[in-house]
């Protein structure tokens, strides 16, 4: 329930005509999929919390959006969001996740054991490492619909999950609206933070309601494995620490979802997932695995190279600036992830990142050099 | 088939304990008036519409107020949101309105031949005059709740009734979806515009959802008379000139509102007007009139006189920034209007306005040749 019009019992009055919204000036996933008479077909019907198409839209019909960006600009408010309103999502997720079909399974594969390498990143080159997912709590709905009774529900349960944590694992939790002010300072010099969201496309979707009630960081002794919990999702999972070791990093991510999952499946609230769409998340650019394993790293002279986008495309890897999401790169120091989600599972794609890391930091040093890379350019993974 | 009330029915299974918002750091009206057990009482209604509880204390949960500044922290959805919540609203109402209680009625006088004066405020001093309520329309849902249908048909019937005023109220309508440049540039040269709200209060109430679909400027051709379209309320009416000629800006705003009223009665229309609340808005806060008449007037010298909040006071006078509300007055200039919107008529407070500015200018006279004012001090209105 972002908003008050979501339940409005008039509205199905009008007609389509008078209640399809104008998207004309809009570029997002949303606008370019919602024709009116899919609005026709879906507009008056509700999952069992009683989410509607609008708000599933009412984020993309008020961020119309970027010429050069494609915001998604829907979000889901509950499990069966993502079955009441297929029509209109499954063409979303297969425009975002590079045509992933309504009939497509999901691996996941946390098994950290899988992967091949990631500890020999060269940390002259590469700065820090993190890996970071979302999980949804079965049974409850998401941060743009779920009431404060649900949401400190959600708090309660994983902050006891949490609690119970031990060894490299064993931490402690800062609820946002207790804070103290050293806490924060500490917090904030970590890097651990997260504020009240100030992007319209979140405030758009309800997510920001109460704020904070209900919202905090927990994080363990050794500062390299956080939870954020009600942010964007029900929980975010980040684990994270200086220099290239990728591998450990990725290990404490598997074994540290793993034993939170135990916990919660004992209480009877495992986290929302099916064959599917993998793991549920309020955002659908953020179904199957959430996962987004990155670095930072320097790369002055190969993010100048003519082809420096294209080797990024066929190594399925995307670049941000180190503040995160639409900030610019500093100093020649770039975040470079997985640009996949879906369709691939967790292994594959801290592979993805690995190995095309280590691909980036040889051909950063021949060009060091002044050496050719032409050869090494890689084929479309 | 109406969507029921399910959002809430799931909300309904948890406690009122464990779904009472967190007000604890809280200081607006709402605030103050809904205890855990008033929550409790109200939380499984709604109107016929839907609007809940939740929906109309939403606004002043996020936004816990200023430690000097009263907000007031609740909207109305539609009409009926003053009836089914006025447990929680009727206290609120008391507390903004100076006293107002349940019982009483609210006097309507809108005949511009009851004001005496206003036609010789000194131009030396006052610079601008103006006068602006709000209206509703029966039957369609408010800003914070209405669908894209109910607006827009907000939207049609305003342009219809405003495009048959003649003689000195004949004007156009500039729709802010398709205004172009230039008639946006003169716009805002007019002081005219009105943007997107950024204020928090208002955003997190849903009244900017589906920005700029069916809002709108409307004005005559001789710029004094303006009527916004689908902001904050169905309809803000605006009079307004240079100079200081209350009498006539009030003549103007009275017969506009007259003729409007009139044409939206030949279609079956009517404005959401009670003997209770008077004239039904948005926000509690413009209940009964929802008038604001007001000046922009040189009061260096006596702005700085220590007496000058206490005198503005007695004469149920306010004072603001000439950029609006919570803005610093420039040049010794303020905006100065009446306080009062409810239990009092637009006459009564048109005539505080009129009757006041007369005192402060002839104290600032006083004081700009250094005499004494204390023999001029009023006694409370």
């Amino acid at each position: 329930m972002p908003f008050g019009n979501t339940h409005n019992n008039f509205k199905l009055n009008y007609s389509v005509e008078d209640e399809f919204p104008d998207l004309t000036k809009h570029n997002n996933h949303m606008a370019k999929v919602l024709t009116q008479e899919m609005y026709a077909k879906l507009r008056d019907k509700q999952t069992p919390t009683g989410f509607t198409v609008d708000d599933v839209i009412q984020t993309g019909v008020d961020n119309p959006g970027h010429p050069f960006i494609m915001t998604v600009g829907c979000v889901a408010g509950d499990e069966e969001s993502y079955e009441v309103f297929k029509d209109l999502l499954d063409p979303v997720i297969s425009d975002r996740h590079g045509g992933y079909k309504a009939t497509d399974k999901h691996k996941t594969d946390l098994n950290f054991e899988n992967l091949k390498g990631g500890d020999d990143l060269d940390p002259n080159y590469v700065l820090s490492s993190r890996v970071r997912t979302g999980r949804s709590i079965k049974g409850y709905a998401l941060p743009p619909h779920n009431s404060r009774g649900e949401r400190r529900a959600v708090e309660k349960l994983s902050v006891e999950a949490l609690n119970s944590l031990d060894g490299e694992f064993k931490g402690k939790y800062y609820p946002l609206k207790s804070m103290t002010d050293a806490e924060q300072e500490q917090l904030i010099a970590d890097h651990f933070l997260f504020d009240k969201p100030v992007s319209p496309l979140l405030l758009g979707a309800g997510m920001a309601r109460d704020w904070p009630d209900a919202r905090g960081i927990w994080h363990n002794e050794n500062k390299t494995f956080l939870v954020w919990v009600n942010e964007e999702d029900h929980l975010r999972v980040i684990s994270m620490q200086k220099g290239g070791n990728m591998k450990e990093v990725f290990k404490r991510f598997c074994v540290g979802l793993q034993r939170i999952e135990e916990i919660f499946k004992k209480h009877n609230h495992g986290f929302m997932w099916n064959q599917h769409l993998g793991f549920i998340l309020t955002c659908p650019s953020n179904l199957g695995t959430g996962l987004r394993g990155g670095v930072h790293v320097k790369l002055p002279k190969l993010s100048t190279h003519a082809k420096f986008e294209e080797i990024l495309n066929r190594l399925r890897l995307q670049k941000r600036g180190t503040g995160g999401v639409d900030t610019a790169s500093v100093g020649g120091v770039f975040d470079i992830s997985n640009a996949d989600r879906i369709g691939s599972s967790e292994v594959d794609q801290v592979q993805c990142v690995v190995d095309g890391v280590k691909l980036m930091v040889e051909m950063e040093k021949k060009l060091e050099k002044g050496e050719s890379i032409d050869s090494m350019i890689p084929a479309q993974k | 088939m109406p969507f029921g009330n399910s959002h809430n029915q799931l909300k309904m299974k948890y406690s009122s304990e464990q779904e009472y918002p967190d007000l604890s750091k809280h200081n607006n009206h709402m605030a103050k008036v809904l205890t855990p057990a008033l929550y409790e009482k109200l939380r499984s209604k709604q109107t016929p519409s839907g609007f809940t509880l939740d929906d109309v204390i939403q606004t002043g949960i996020d936004n816990p107020g200023h430690p000097f500044i009263m907000t007031v922290g609740c909207v109305a959805g539609d009409e009926e949101t003053y009836e089914v919540f006025k447990e929680l609203l009727d206290p609120v109402i008391q507390d903004r309105h100076g006293g107002y209680k349940p019982t009483d009625k609210h006097k309507t006088d809108l005949n511009p031949n009851n004001l005496k004066g206003g036609d010789d405020l000194d131009a030396n001093y006052v610079l601008s005059s103006r006068v602006r309520t709000g209206r509703s329309i029966r039957g369609l849902g408010l800003p914070p709740h209405c669908s894209r249908g109910e607006r827009r048909a907000v939207e049609k019937l305003s342009v219809e009734a405003l495009g048959a005023l003649t003689g000195d109220l004949k004007g156009k309508y500039y729709a802010l979806k398709n205004m172009t440049e230039a008639e946006q540039q003169q716009l805002i040269d007019d002081h005219f515009l009105f943007d997107k709200p950024v204020s928090p209060l208002l955003l997190a109430s849903g009244m900017a959802r589906d920005w700029p679909d069916a809002r709108g400027i409307w004005h005559n051709d001789n710029k004094t008379f303006l009527v916004w379209v689908n902001e904050e309320d169905h309809l803000r009416v605006i009079s307004m000139q240079k100079g200081g000629n209350m009498k006539e800006v009030f003549n103007r705003f009275c017969t506009g509102l007259s003729k409007i009223e009139e044409l939206f009665k030949n279609k079956g229309q009517e404005f959401m007007w009670n003997e209770h609340l008077g004239y039904v808005l948005t926000c509690p806060s413009n209940l009964g009139t929802g008038l604001r008449a007001g000046v922009h007037v040189k009061l260096p010298n006596l702005s700085k006189y220590r007496q000058f909040e206490e005198i503005l006071k007695r004469l149920r006078l306010q004072k603001r920034g000439t950029g609006g509300v919570d803005t610093a007055a420039v040049g010794g200039i303020f905006d100065i209007s009446n306080a009062d919107r409810l239990g009092f008529s637009e006459v009564e407070l048109v005539q505080m306005l009129v009757d006041g500015l007369k005192l402060l200018i002839e104290m600032e006279k006083r004081l700009e040749k250094g005499q004494a004012i204390e023999d001029l001090m009023p006694a409370q209105k």
